[in-house]
């Protein structure tokens, strides 16, 4: 595999905005079937360039005008943002005031970075696949709920290209809410909560609401995989001393006993699960206590979501399909049948694609020289099938089928309440 | 007054259509009332309603809302200052009106800024929710109808089928009670104060709503149709201050509500940043000692930190120019290089001193809006330490600072209480070797400026900010400015949208 080595970023950038970026389904996306006017006109873009130079408030009337700004700046990163009341790029033009974000995406941003209290094998922006279990429960817990409990249909999943996943709930009514609703449901998503001077940060009270309890029967399918074998929580009395502090006192003398005798993480946690039950009879009437189990199983596994990534409708959030620039890795989206099998180490990076393209290309060159009288759209259409990055546009393509497919359904409905007037 | 006569003679007139106009003792207030009224009945209800919001405030402190004793002691107010509360009475029609036309008085008093806004949405909230959960059962469907609310009660069946689900989200609810009760469907969204706090079962975008919550969907309402009609009367607004009679009563009407936003133009300058390290231990409030020190120690801040912490610095006077400076030196020791500085955080520091975007002049964070919004998580040393620390840390943290163990004591039982202004006065208290309750905390910046007062020796003793016009017992201003603590979620809400054009402009560009 062809490593990823940034100094080459802006020659591959050309290549990959030239050849290979999924243009005609990013525009589909965004357009929505052009139902609402000017919905893809007055979206704003942000690009981020070498040098960390940002540019904000790009906006475009069509796909060709799109593809070739990108072309002709190749940006770093691509930034999407809300749709807002007029052009982005007139922002300046209206009246103060006058220019207001509209709708957008429901986005969630889950990084790795927030989970540093818990995890074991990495910090800050390392990942490993063992951590990356954290993300796989994320997607599982939240995508479910959103479409359970919120009856939201179109969760696009999508890998940050470093350390995290993004997903973007594009349902027609989801993109219209309003700010307050957004940071509400984030609310009802969150459990952990906390700052570095709270210890214990997941408390749960003695009755269990629905969406807590289908979430714990989520973490459990990985808790001893991820969390005792994998991260070894009770490995030894310094890791054994963190989870201590997130039970009462009045248990510590019994469970350090038991934690000396057992020889491993999985033995220990049974003994903790056998003392925290009998405990649990003794305080039968009180408002906290009864599952520290289950509170401390959440604090190691539960999603934690950064509220004011969803909360704003004109918050950005880094696109799809963008590079990410110091790992080289495509931001691609997660196929939801398989979100157990992902794994961010197979992502492609630009290079890989770019290589790979190189090489078939030379090898078309040698046979035939028909593909170069081909319009270039069209053979720019193929190119990335040639690649590793097919199987992540294929998945984009059929999320698109269902917003489609939805679409229609709604524009039927419409027609036929209209024929009963 | 001689058109009093007049006024009369008009109301004898529509008087068979009295009980018409007001068919139920609480309202909704979608019509503004159009009849005329002298100046003085103009003032003299305002002046009422103003004191009646002024207990529901004090009450909601004091009490927990919907106990036995804050019902009773309310009702008892109102029946005393003679608003409209209760269904069964014979003839309301002149507390009716006297509730609808004061409303409508006070909200173009307080239509003006977010924090006026703000108190009175709250304290209408409140009072209505008082209202509506004494309004006899058989009235309900009544008012609802009237109020253009119709919800949707599910079938038996679906009630079985769901049955376990519902009990399990409602806390109140036990298995029997429930039995008996309507359950309603409705779309999430108009279920906000309950969904957020998992308070409500939701299945494919439906609350199920039992009908002792039901309340909390038409406070929804009633704080959405407020909050729009408070912009839409402050848009109006200049109209009616061009009425000279009118202009100088609004305004001493809302300067009757305590609030001052510390955005204090005056101190500009007047702080080195080499001072800050010693007035950060002498004066600043724990929460800002606290932001300080991570940054020394990071020489980072995330997002919620830096906006906490760089709106207080501007209130105690730090120019752009400095605070660009400070936040710099400290930055580029950490992971942030120079440019990297410039291209990113200097623009966030320049828009919260309104250099730019919208150009709006940024007020430092009050004690409510670091309680109540925005709460820390990984990462974040923001926040109140009273209300955002585990006790244990907390207790170690005051022991550093020199707190007796009574000290202490007394600090961790108001938290207790979830009282944390008091908590951090009493901190203050402390600190400062003074007596109790020297004035009434519910600013950061108010902290500061009372702890410099102290320790330069009553030099530039600064205006008290104007009390209330309603005579309070020192015990009840103490409660007033600890009203933040007891607030109930739904206040979050309306907190979370005057927010929302602030954070925008401050999303991370990395």
């Amino acid at each position: 595999m062809e490593a990823f080595d940034p100094a080459e970023l802006p020659e591959l950038l050309k290549l990959y905005y030239r050849r290979l970026f999924p243009y005609s389904q990013y525009y589909r996306w965004l357009n929505y079937g052009g139902v609402v006017k000017n919905y893809f006109q007055h979206r704003e873009f942000s690009f981020t360039l070498k040098d960390d130079i940002y540019i904000r408030y790009q906006s475009f009337n069509n796909q060709s005008e799109m593809e070739k700004e990108i072309q002709k700046l190749n940006p770093y990163k691509i930034d999407i943002g809300a749709v807002y009341s007029h052009r982005p790029i007139q922002h300046n033009t209206v009246k103060l005031g006058a220019f207001q974000a509209q709708e957008k995406e429901l986005v969630f941003d889950i990084d790795m970075t927030d989970y540093d209290d818990v995890r074991r094998c990495c910090s800050s922006a390392d990942i490993c696949s063992k951590c990356w279990t954290l993300m796989t429960m994320a997607i599982h817990i939240i995508d479910r709920a959103l479409k359970e409990d919120f009856g939201f249909k179109h969760c696009l999943w999508v890998y940050s290209g470093r350390r995290g996943v993004h997903c973007w709930v594009c349902d027609e009514t989801v993109r219209k809410l309003s700010s307050a609703v957004r940071s509400g449901i984030v609310e009802y998503l969150s459990l952990v909560k906390g700052g570095e001077d709270m210890k214990k940060k997941v408390h749960l009270s003695p009755k269990i609401h629905p969406f807590i309890r289908k979430s714990i029967n989520i973490v459990e399918k990985y808790f001893e995989e991820y969390a005792l074998l994998g991260q070894d929580i009770l490995e030894n009395k310094e890791n054994w001393n963190k989870i201590l502090m997130l039970v009462p006192e009045s248990l510590h003398a019994e469970l350090q006993q038991g934690f000396q005798k057992f020889h491993n993480s999985v033995q220990r946690w049974e003994h903790l699960k056998q003392v925290v039950s009998t405990y649990r009879k003794s305080v039968r009437n009180e408002k906290f206590g009864q599952h520290i189990d289950w509170e401390i199983m959440l604090q190691y596994c539960f999603p934690r979501l950064d509220i004011n990534v969803s909360k704003g409708i004109n918050h950005l959030l880094k696109s799809p399909f963008s590079v990410h620039p110091k790992t080289g890795r495509i931001s691609v989206p997660i196929d939801l049948q398989k979100v157990d099998q992902f794994d961010p180490f197979t992502v492609p990076t630009i290079s890989q694609i770019c290589h790979e393209l190189d090489m078939v290309s030379s090898n078309e060159d040698d046979g035939d020289k028909e593909n170069e009288a081909e319009p270039d759209t069209k053979r720019r259409t193929r190119d990335y099938k040639k690649t590793s990055l097919a199987p992540y546009v294929r998945s984009f393509e059929q999320f698109l089928e269902e917003l489609d497919k939805s679409r229609k359904g709604e524009l039927l409905r419409k027609s036929d309440a209209q024929r009963d007037f | 007054m001689q058109f009093s006569g007049l006024k009369r003679k008009k109301l004898s007139l529509i008087g068979d259509h009295r009980g018409a106009s007001y068919p139920h003792s609480l309202q909704f207030y979608l019509q503004p009332p159009s009849e005329n009224i002298s100046l003085a009945e103009f003032e003299n209800l305002a002046v009422e309603r103003l004191k009646l919001l002024k207990i529901v405030e004090n009450l909601g402190v004091s009490y927990v809302k919907g106990s036995e004793q804050y019902q009773s002691k309310l009702e008892n107010e109102i029946r005393k200052l003679k608003f409209s509360y209760r269904e069964s009475s014979e003839d309301e029609f002149e507390a009716r009106r006297k509730d609808h036309i004061s409303h409508f008085i006070l909200r173009l008093a307080y239509c003006q800024s977010e924090d006026l806004r703000r108190w009175l949405i709250q304290q209408e909230m409140d009072l209505f929710r008082f209202r509506f959960s004494i309004l006899p059962p058989d009235k309900v469907q009544g008012f609802l109808k009237d109020s253009h609310l119709q919800f949707e009660t599910i079938s038996k069946e679906e009630k079985e089928l769901h049955f376990q689900n519902i009990i399990d989200s409602s806390i109140p609810l036990s298995g029997n009670k429930y039995e008996l009760e309507a359950v309603y469907k409705v779309p999430f969204a108009d279920a906000l104060d309950l969904f957020r706090g998992r308070k409500v079962y939701l299945e494919h975008g439906f609350a199920f709503v039992p009908h002792q919550d039901i309340v909390s969907i038409i406070l929804n309402d009633f704080r959405a149709k407020l909050s729009k009609a408070l912009a839409l009367t402050a848009r109006s607004l200049p109209s009616v201050q061009s009425d000279e009679r009118l202009q100088p009563l609004l305004n001493h009407l809302s300067h009757s509500y305590v609030g001052q936003d510390y955005n204090a133009q005056a101190n500009m300058g007047k702080i080195s940043l080499d001072q800050l390290d010693s007035l950060a231990v002498k004066s600043f409030p724990l929460c800002m000692r606290q932001l300080h020190k991570a940054l020394r120690e990071h020489h980072h801040l995330r997002h919620g930190g830096r906006m906490q912490y760089g709106l207080f610095l501007k209130g105690i006077g730090l120019t752009l120019e400095q605070a660009l400076q400070f936040w710099k030196l400290e930055f580029i020791k950490g992971k942030v290089d120079t440019d990297k500085f410039d291209k990113g955080y200097a623009y966030n520091i320049r828009h919260s001193y309104g250099k730019e975007g919208k150009r709006t002049d940024y007020t430092p964070f009050s004690c409510m809006k670091i309680i109540l919004t925005n709460p820390p998580s990984q990462g974040d040393y923001h926040g109140c330490p009273f209300r955002h620390s585990d006790p244990e840390l907390l207790k170690q943290r005051l022991q550093s600072s020199k707190i007796s163990q009574t000290g202490i004591n007394q600090i961790l039982d108001y938290i207790k209480g979830t009282h944390y202004q008091l908590a951090c006065q009493k901190f203050f208290d402390l600190t400062h070797n003074v007596e109790d309750g020297m004035f009434s905390l519910n600013h950061p910046n108010q902290y500061f400026f009372e702890s410099q007062k102290l320790l330069n020796g009553g030099r530039e003793v600064r205006k008290e900010p104007s009390q209330p016009e309603v005579s309070q017992t020192k015990q009840s201003v103490q409660k007033t400015s600890n009203s933040t603590s007891s607030l109930p979620s739904s206040l979050d809400s309306t907190l979370e949208m005057d927010m929302e054009g602030l954070e925008g402009y401050f999303s991370e560009p990395f």
